[in-house]
């Protein structure tokens, strides 16, 4: 009854917890490297809660979204088409990609907006298997000094950064936690 | 008046477009009040209703009308109900899904009977009282033929 297991799982009550879940990836995207919890989805598998609060908040029949290869089953797309009513494109057009970070490469598949308008690009909604505040080093807008993120590939967001004002944002999930790297952080080493 | 209920797409437009007063008060009637959860609580909003000139030809946009549609899942059995009615009341729709989800199970003959066919019976009086109002203001266009 894979049709009933797709109308399962959304927001209890839409309103407030999809403005929770906005809240809580706003400040995600506005403080890079901070991790915030989010509850309220419970998405079919491989679907982690935090994409799935995502997808409920941010996707809806005006937003295309890609679904890399991990996630690319019929299940998921029951679920999103019935909670969201969201079209599923290429990753040339997606406004939302939706993989794990092996399966959304080459990160150049993905629009980067134009100069005129750097918001027509792709914000991808990585899942990972954890998330943790070691590794690369973040600063920019929303940070203090440094943040810290285990980021999936420092080297190609870095190249990402670099591309600005135009460029993806990401938005990294695991489990029940959401972070956010949106394309104005720097990413250094040290 | 007999009629079958098989399809489900019968009973989902006769209870989408019935009044909302008729179905409360059937609804009430017949007393059965299961227990459900949500799937997708009731909200509103507008579709776009097409058609085809004569019901042939390209389709065309008729207007927009307001729905308000919710789905929600018996506590019982687990049946899925949808419910897809015109306008803007919230209770209309649930009553509607509620009907919906228990024309799949054991409780389909108490549906059947109390609530389905009266509103099919009065659907179709209304019906037929608006056909006899237009049908007393016809009038029949001749070409006399003149000449040989």
């Amino acid at each position: 009854m894979s049709t009933i297991a797709a109308m399962k799982g959304g927001f209890n009550d839409p309103a407030v917890d999809a403005a929770h879940g906005f809240r809580a990836l706003l400040n995600a995207m506005a403080m890079p490297g901070a991790i915030n919890d989010v509850t309220g989805a419970v998405p079919v598998a491989p679907l982690s809660v935090a994409a799935g609060v995502a997808i409920l908040t941010l996707c809806d029949p005006e937003t295309p979204v890609y679904l890399a290869p991990s996630h690319d089953t019929d299940a998921v797309r029951d679920w999103i088409t019935f909670h969201t009513g969201a079209p599923f494109v290429g990753p040339s057009h997606a406004a939302f990609a939706i993989g794990t970070w092996e399966a959304l490469m080459p990160l150049d598949q993905f629009p980067i907006g134009t100069p005129e308008y750097p918001d027509r690009s792709t914000t991808l909604i990585v899942e990972m298997d954890a998330l943790a505040q070691t590794g690369a080093t973040l600063r920019g807008p929303g940070i203090r000094e440094t943040a810290q993120l285990n980021l999936p590939d420092a080297g190609a967001m870095a190249d990402n950064a670099a591309l600005f004002p135009l460029g993806v944002d990401f938005i990294l999930t695991a489990g029940a936690q959401v972070a956010a790297l949106p394309r104005s952080t720097k990413i250094g080493e040290r | 008046m007999t009629q079958e209920w098989n399809d489900r797409k019968t009973w989902m437009s006769l209870l989408a477009k019935v009044p909302v007063e008729a179905l409360a008060l059937a609804w009430d009637e017949a007393d059965l009040g299961p227990d459900y959860r949500w799937l997708r609580r009731p909200e509103t909003g507008a579709v776009m209703v097409r058609g085809r000139m004569g019901g042939t030809g390209l389709p065309f946009n008729l207007g927009e009308m307001t729905v308000t549609r919710c789905a929600l899942e018996l506590a019982d059995g687990g049946a899925v109900g949808h419910g897809y009615v015109q306008g803007r009341d919230k209770g209309h729709a649930e009553r509607a899904a509620l009907c919906d989800a228990l024309m799949q199970t054991e409780a389909r003959g108490a549906v059947v009977e109390t609530i389905l066919t009266p509103l099919a019976t009065q659907a179709a009086q209304v019906k037929g009282q608006r056909a006899e109002r237009a049908a007393a203001t016809k009038v029949d266009f001749f070409t006399m033929v003149r000449g040989e």
